[in-house]
């Protein structure tokens, strides 16, 4: 289905699609209220930005010192061309641990390669463990927002799948009583776990080791006990230097959530003893974004979700209305450059009013992104008939001044003349809840020849001329 | 031989470069929210996050406010790392499994320094035999020096030496998850409570 | 000085009192102005749907027609930010006439603020009005702080209107959020254009609003549109009626 198909139907439950917006818009509030903490805080993006945009411009040299660092720390270092290959070494990893339960801690990049379902079908079972995200693997649905995977849901559904699949009390739906028995489920699901699955936020080019970044203590708790950590990178999340985190971690949270940081900001520089650390990095497509003078900036992406809480489009039509492992205007970049064909409606999900850019904390030109993403699918061939054919009519229409202004008048006649059951009609989406202005007898054109006419008729008043 | 998938990534990633792009320097000292009173400011912050300060002049008063504390006199299984403050009725030594200290139901550790402007401390892998310490007790108590408050995470990574520990992370504050209607609990998977005692003398 | 009057294509058709608004503001100011007839539009609506060929004759035609004038001045933020930001695509990047009409088309606001120097109007509007910041004046061409953006920016719109006697300003919980108009976005995603519209207004009913103003007309047929369905008392005016209505 297309996003205003979807959209629709979120929107056609008025009350949760304005509950979703608010709840979403809460988390902006939090965020400017955090950001107008930090008197310095533009200067960060700035620094963000260029530090993502130098080590784009050095990523392969990056990654080479990272390994050779990370490997020197007794990290084993895997590389993996396309999500298929990274589930395939994950499972030969697990494999050779006879690990029947896994552990997960929040990683988009697990949910883009489609891992679980992989690893579930070679008897593997896996638990995500950070609520959210632990809520809509019981729901058997994808997160809807990178940050706040549940954000689509209330209370009442997550009580309900609880008492389903925990046994919860019926009807219970107080946040602090599901997340209490969230704990106490989730607890036993760590003790019995045979490795942990870690994503990581950012790894480290001079020292090799990497950062993962939580609030519930759940990626700590999923790698500290079992003897097996597996971390699973894109391999875009890399920075140069350790002293880089200082602004990354600053800006992070912040924009995330609206917290000064998360709870866990946890530095891992190789195994424990006695246990083992792999890393895995993933191109996926990323090497081709890279490749795009227009969109490799998407890249620079720290994942923080901002973007998704501030866009209007996003908050109103809910994470699920894209389709994507990475929904909102991030998403509307990173998914349709991957299948153009299968995305091609997201960058039109979007009023290109620049919310996302000004919001983001490493710069992207987010919007102006999903304005040239257009034009990539309109090369492509991918605008559909009805959208191209009206735009070269229009185009042709706007390229005579006399076509033009005959069109408007008749536009503007049939406006005034017409009744209007002729004018709102199911084929007009414009005026389903909205009235189309009032059509004024004159044109500009026509009005303004008129008073250039009357100046000239008083002399004494008239400074300008039609040309 | 077929190509590698390192080799082919990295041959891709090489072929498609963008122009350079230079890299900014980041001083510790630089453009930084500096405070007034970094202490107050971080006991502030961290209390915003669901943590309590605690200022004491020497270990033996951070132990007696330990005492003072309910959960800490109700708590069956309790491990103090930190000499003086607390005591323990687990020898952490002779354990070698740290699934075996799922039952701890308060732990005190140590904390390296603190960062004022988020209520973060800085926790090391060296000063406690499983790190796991830090994320399994019901309750954690973490001594720091009341001295060592640094300003800003630029100051922090300025004093750092990254790597140096196979495991070390910033902790600000109990664990906590909005995920459900974004109603902030504490207490999600970690620690569901933090107090801190900032020590003015280790004497 | 002489200013082009560079107006869009659907105020000409639909808003001409938002072009003669314009008109009477720059004669208030004793400038000379023309209209270059052989305009149509700027090409907006087809870049925004990725149609760059079909935009591309449309650029290349608008500065063609405006490429003699010192100043090019239009009663919207959209458009300009079309010229501005968006011609680059279009030209060459050493194209000095593409370059010099993107360096000389301003927005009204913009143009009295920066280029007249206009700091006080004298005039007289005794409403409650509610500024709608259109987002491509706001973030595109920084006409006004945007609530993302943590510096400090004039306010030209606000600037501009506070002057007037009797006139203030309603207070929204959301200041700048975007209307939900976005060309062919209105149509093709209508349920949420319609709700976002809605919204604003929800915002401006609550805020007091009795006069609806903007920098760009489209945002307000969308908002306008709404308003007369639902026939709220709150009239929609170009801030360009407003400055022309109230100027002595």
């Amino acid at each position: 289905m297309s996003h205003p198909a979807l959209a629709q139907a979120f929107i056609d439950d008025r009350p949760r699609a304005q509950w979703h917006d608010k709840a979403l818009w809460f988390v902006r509030e939090k965020r400017d209220r955090m950001a107008t903490s930090v008197p310095e805080w533009e200067e960060l993006r700035q620094r963000a930005s260029e530090i993502k945009q130098h080590t784009m411009s050095l990523l392969p040299d990056y990654l080479e010192m990272f390994e050779r660092n990370a490997k020197a720390r007794g990290v084993q270092v895997h590389w993996a061309t396309d999500g298929p290959e990274h589930n395939r070494i994950v499972h030969e990893i697990l494999q050779k641990h006879q690990v029947k339960k896994l552990v997960k801690s929040k990683s988009m990049l697990t949910e883009e390669c489609h891992l679980n379902p992989f690893l579930e079908k070679h008897g593997i079972e896996v638990v995500d463990t950070d609520l959210g995200e632990w809520i809509v693997q019981l729901r058997d649905e994808p997160p809807s927002h990178i940050v706040l995977p549940a954000i689509h849901l209330k209370k009442e559904d997550v009580g309900e799948t609880f008492h389903q699949h925990i046994g919860t009390e019926k009807g219970a739906s107080d946040p602090k009583y599901l997340t209490e028995a969230a704990r106490n489920t989730l607890r036993q699901r760590f003790c019995a776990a045979d490795a942990g699955l870690t994503g990581v936020n950012f790894a480290i080019a001079e020292t090799g080791g990497f950062v993962v970044c939580t609030n519930e203590g759940n990626a700590d708790l999923g790698v500290s006990l079992p003897k097996l950590h597996i971390a699973s990178m894109g391999i875009e999340k890399l920075i140069p230097r350790a002293s880089d985190l200082a602004v990354f971690l600053r800006l992070l949270a912040r924009s995330a959530t609206g917290q000064p940081i998360t709870t866990y900001s946890s530095h891992f520089h190789g195994p424990r003893e006695g246990c083992e650390l792999h890393i895995v990095l993933l191109d996926n497509g990323r090497s081709e974004i890279l490749k795009s003078p227009e969109f490799r900036r998407s890249l620079s992406c720290i994942r923080c979700g901002a973007c998704m809480n501030t866009c209007p489009v996003y908050r109103r039509s809910g994470g699920h209305s894209y389709e994507s492992t990475v929904p909102g205007p991030i998403g509307s970049i990173l998914t349709p450059l991957k299948d153009p064909a299968a995305h091609s409606s997201l960058p039109f999900a979007c009023t290109l009013c620049g919310s996302c850019t000004d919001v983001c904390p490493v710069k992207i030109d987010l919007h102006h992104q999903l304005f040239a993403m257009r034009a990539f699918l309109d090369r492509k061939k991918l605008l559909g008939m009805s959208k191209k054919l009206s735009m070269k009519f229009v185009s042709g229409l706007l390229s005579s001044q006399w076509v033009f202004s005959s069109a408007g008048k008749a536009a503007r006649t049939a406006l005034r003349w017409l009744p209007r059951f002729a004018v709102y009609n199911p084929l007009n989406p414009w005026g389903k809840q909205r009235d189309l202005p009032d059509a004024p007898k004159d044109s500009f054109r026509a009005q303004y020849a008129e008073h250039q006419k009357d100046k000239k008729s008083r002399p004494s008043s008239g400074t300008g001329g039609q040309s | 031989m077929t190509e590698s998938s390192r080799d082919q990534i990295l041959a891709r990633l090489r072929s498609v470069l963008p122009e350079s792009a230079p890299l900014p320097d980041l001083p510790p000292i630089g453009p930084w929210q500096t405070f007034e009173d970094p202490y107050a400011r971080f006991c502030e912050v961290l209390e915003s996050v669901g943590g309590i300060c605690i200022r004491v002049p020497t270990l033996a008063a951070a132990h007696e406010q330990l005492n003072q504390i309910a959960a800490w006199n109700d708590a069956k299984v309790r491990l103090s790392v930190v000499d003086g403050v607390g005591d323990s009725n687990v020898d952490l030594s002779s354990i070698d499994d740290p699934h075996e200290l799922e039952n701890v139901d308060f732990a005190v550790v140590r904390g390296q320094f603190a960062v004022a402007e988020n209520g973060a401390i800085w926790v090391t892998d060296d000063t406690v035999k499983h790190r796991v310490l830090y994320f399994l007790p019901q309750r954690l108590a973490m001594v720091i020096p009341a001295s060592e408050v640094v300003h800003n995470m630029h100051e922090a990574y300025g004093r750092l030496e990254i790597g140096k520990h196979t495991f070390a992370a910033f902790v600000s504050g109990p664990s906590k998850t909005a995920d459900i209607e974004q109603s902030l609990v504490i207490g999600a998977h970690g620690a569901r409570a933090l107090t801190v005692f900032a020590v003015e003398s280790f004497d | 000085m002489k200013v082009a009057l560079f107006i869009p294509c659907y105020v000409d058709q639909f808003y001409p009192q938002v072009g003669m608004a314009t008109v009477k503001i720059l004669e208030h100011f004793g400038v000379d102005h023309t209209f270059p007839a052989a305009q149509t539009c700027c090409g907006q609506p087809m870049a925004n749907s990725g149609c760059m060929p079909e935009a591309k004759p449309l650029a290349l035609r608008f500065v063609e027609i405006f490429k003699k004038y010192q100043y090019i001045v239009a009663p919207s933020g959209s458009c300009v930010s079309m010229v501005r930001n968006h011609y680059s695509t279009f030209f060459d990047k050493d194209d000095v006439e593409a370059n010099d009409v993107r360096r000389r088309t301003y927005e009204l606001s913009e143009f009295l603020t920066n280029v007249l120097k206009v700091d006080k109007l004298d005039g007289k509007f005794a409403h409650t009005v509610g500024i709608h910041q259109s987002c491509h004046g706001l973030r595109e061409l920084r006409l006004g702080p945007s609530s993302e953006v943590m510096a400090q920016r004039p306010e030209m719109l606000t600037d501009l209107l506070s002057g007037l006697e009797g006139i203030s300003f309603s207070k929204l919980q959301r200041p700048d959020e975007c209307c939900g108009f976005g060309g062919t976005f209105a149509v093709a995603e209508e349920a949420v254009s319609c709700m976002m519209g809605d919204d604003r207004i929800n915002d401006h009913l609550n805020a007091g609003t009795e006069v609806l103003t903007a920098g760009d007309m489209s945002c307000l047929m969308h908002l306008e549109g709404i308003i007369k369905r639902q026939k709220h008392p709150i009239r929609v005016m170009h801030f360009a009626e407003i400055l022309a209505e109230s100027i002595t």
